[in-house]
């Protein structure tokens, strides 16, 4: 049912030059779902985030967030999103709480003690202490960035959550801390999230549907019980992280 | 064979081109859309305070040692030119006009873009790079005019008043070897630079400093935006930040003083 995909996606197509990265992607992301999108690096997966979040054009496709056609179409889609960055993209020039509280400052108005209150709060949330806000993000640790940018992203309550690679870098522990804080953070807002990830541990704890992309398409997709079934020789290459299957690597 | 080479040949000189051609029409648009999103709320005031404090005061120490020697030179140059056609008292005139016309607003400004021409690219490179540009959009905040606008009216607005010190820094160069080293009369230096000193003049200076602010702002904002790949595009970007900028204020110099001073 189309009404109840947040996100649809349809004959998605971007080229750098001659090398196709998406080559007619279909997706749909659904109300309060959690989708992984899994693949290789270089299959196109921050590509398609990026598409989506209006930071790169298309060169041909939809793109339809709650119905509306956002390819090409003069609309501020950035209000409902919230997004993650793989190396949390945090503001070297402000301090945490500055960072966490930009679009309350920036966007709502928000008095910047208001704002810092606010910051502390979904500090607390993401497990960071109040005396983190006023540090410097070049101060953290690598975890600890994450964190920062998890509030960030979600201090706005945001109906749609990216996460660009949300566990690499991080030691096991730290990943699964990040991967639970994940799932709270979604759950608590009813946000429909699209991580993009190859950490398979994290893609499974943290997905209730899984996608494969590889060439530039959607090869398959279905729940984390079907991908452990499927007999896709491409996804169970992917998954089991063999050498050897049809997915040739590029050495 | 004459084909072939014939296509090769087109192939080698068309790619350059049409590169060229490329980087001309995104250069373009970017300064297009620097220039309106100047004029767009909403202005970041505490940003635009932040660019002024640190184009314009920490920049004073360097245009003021680069204009004071500048000044003392062209004293010295001067004299030793003209003197043995007895008329010293000339330079004070030179001292004046070479350093509100010339060296205040050409030295001031290549030293600003080597300072902070190549800051600005190294600091936006280096969001570009890690993403923080990026951030900025998803969070709704338009990177022209949060990073772009305020350093852009920043330089402009704090050129200017460099330059008018560069100005007072120079003739008091000028004037320091007239007096110590030359045994210049003290009262007519000053008279001299005073019956001399044309509105004009400082005018001219005060022109080259706003349009030299926007060239270095602009550029290093340009090639800080469109940098790419790491710490080696990030070096690449200041490095042609400042090459571009230092180029395009000696282009600009000239096309002002012809402006200007054209009979």
């Amino acid at each position: 049912m189309a009404e109840e995909n947040k996100i649809e996606i349809r004959n998605l197509y971007k080229a750098f030059g001659k090398k196709k990265v998406l080559d007619g992607v279909d997706l749909d992301v659904r109300k309060g779902e959690s989708l992984v999108v899994i693949g290789g690096s270089g299959t196109g997966k921050s590509v398609l985030i990026k598409c989506i979040q209006g930071l790169l054009m298309p060169d041909s496709g939809s793109i339809k967030i709650d119905g509306v056609e956002t390819v090409g179409a003069n609309v501020d889609i950035h209000k409902k999103m919230g997004m993650l960055f793989q190396g949390a993209a945090l503001f070297d020039s402000l301090s945490v709480w500055e960072n966490v509280a930009f679009t309350l400052i920036e966007n709502d108005k928000m008095k910047r003690a208001d704002a810092k209150l606010e910051a502390i709060r979904v500090l607390r949330q993401v497990g960071l202490a109040p005396d983190v806000a006023d540090l410097e993000p070049a101060e953290l640790s690598g975890g600890m960035q994450k964190r920062v940018g998890l509030a960030r992203a979600i201090i706005n309550k945001p109906e749609i959550i990216f996460f660009d690679e949300p566990t690499t870098g991080l030691d096991p522990i730290m990943a699964d801390v990040i991967n639970d804080l994940i799932i709270e953070s979604a759950r608590g807002l009813g946000a429909s999230t699209l991580t993009i990830t190859h950490d398979m541990a994290s893609a499974r704890k943290i997905a209730d549907r899984i996608a494969m992309l590889y060439q530039g398409k959607i090869i398959w997709s279905g729940t984390v019980k079907e991908m452990e079934k499927s007999d896709n020789p491409y996804l169970q290459q992917f998954i089991s992280g063999s050498s050897h299957g049809p997915i040739q690597v590029e050495v | 064979m004459i084909n072939k080479f014939l296509g090769t040949f087109l192939q080698t000189l068309g790619k350059p081109l049409v590169a060229f051609v490329m980087n001309f029409g995104f250069f373009s648009q970017f300064v297009a859309k620097s220039v309106c999103n100047c004029f767009i709320p909403p202005f970041y005031f505490k940003l635009l305070f932040k660019q002024v404090i640190n184009i314009g005061f920490y920049s004073v120490p360097v245009v003021g040692l680069t204009t004071l020697f500048a000044g003392m030179v062209i004293a010295l140059q001067t004299y030793s030119g003209i003197s043995k056609y007895g008329a010293e008292s000339a330079v004070a005139m030179v001292v004046l006009i070479s350093v509100t016309r010339e060296l205040a607003p050409v030295l001031s400004a290549l030293m600003v873009a080597g300072r902070i021409g190549a800051a600005m690219a190294a600091e936006i490179g280096t969001m570009r790079v890690t993403e923080q540009i990026d951030a900025l959009v998803t969070l709704s905040a338009n990177p022209f005019r949060y990073l772009i606008a305020p350093r852009i009216w920043a330089a402009i607005i704090v050129m200017p008043l460099l330059v008018i010190f560069g100005d007072i820094i120079g003739i008091f160069g000028g004037y320091v070897v007239g007096i110590y080293k030359l045994d210049f009369n003290p009262a007519n230096y000053i008279n001299n630079t005073m019956n001399n000193l044309q509105t004009l003049d400082v005018m001219t200076g005060v022109v080259k400093a706003c349009v030299f602010g926007f060239i270095i702002s602009v550029m290093g904002c340009y090639h800080g935006y469109r940098s790419k790949g790491g710490a080696q595009g990030v070096g690449e970007a200041t490095t042609n930040a400042v090459v571009s900028s230092s180029i395009l204020i000696l282009i600009f110099n000239y096309l002002i003083t012809e402006m200007f001073f054209s009979r």
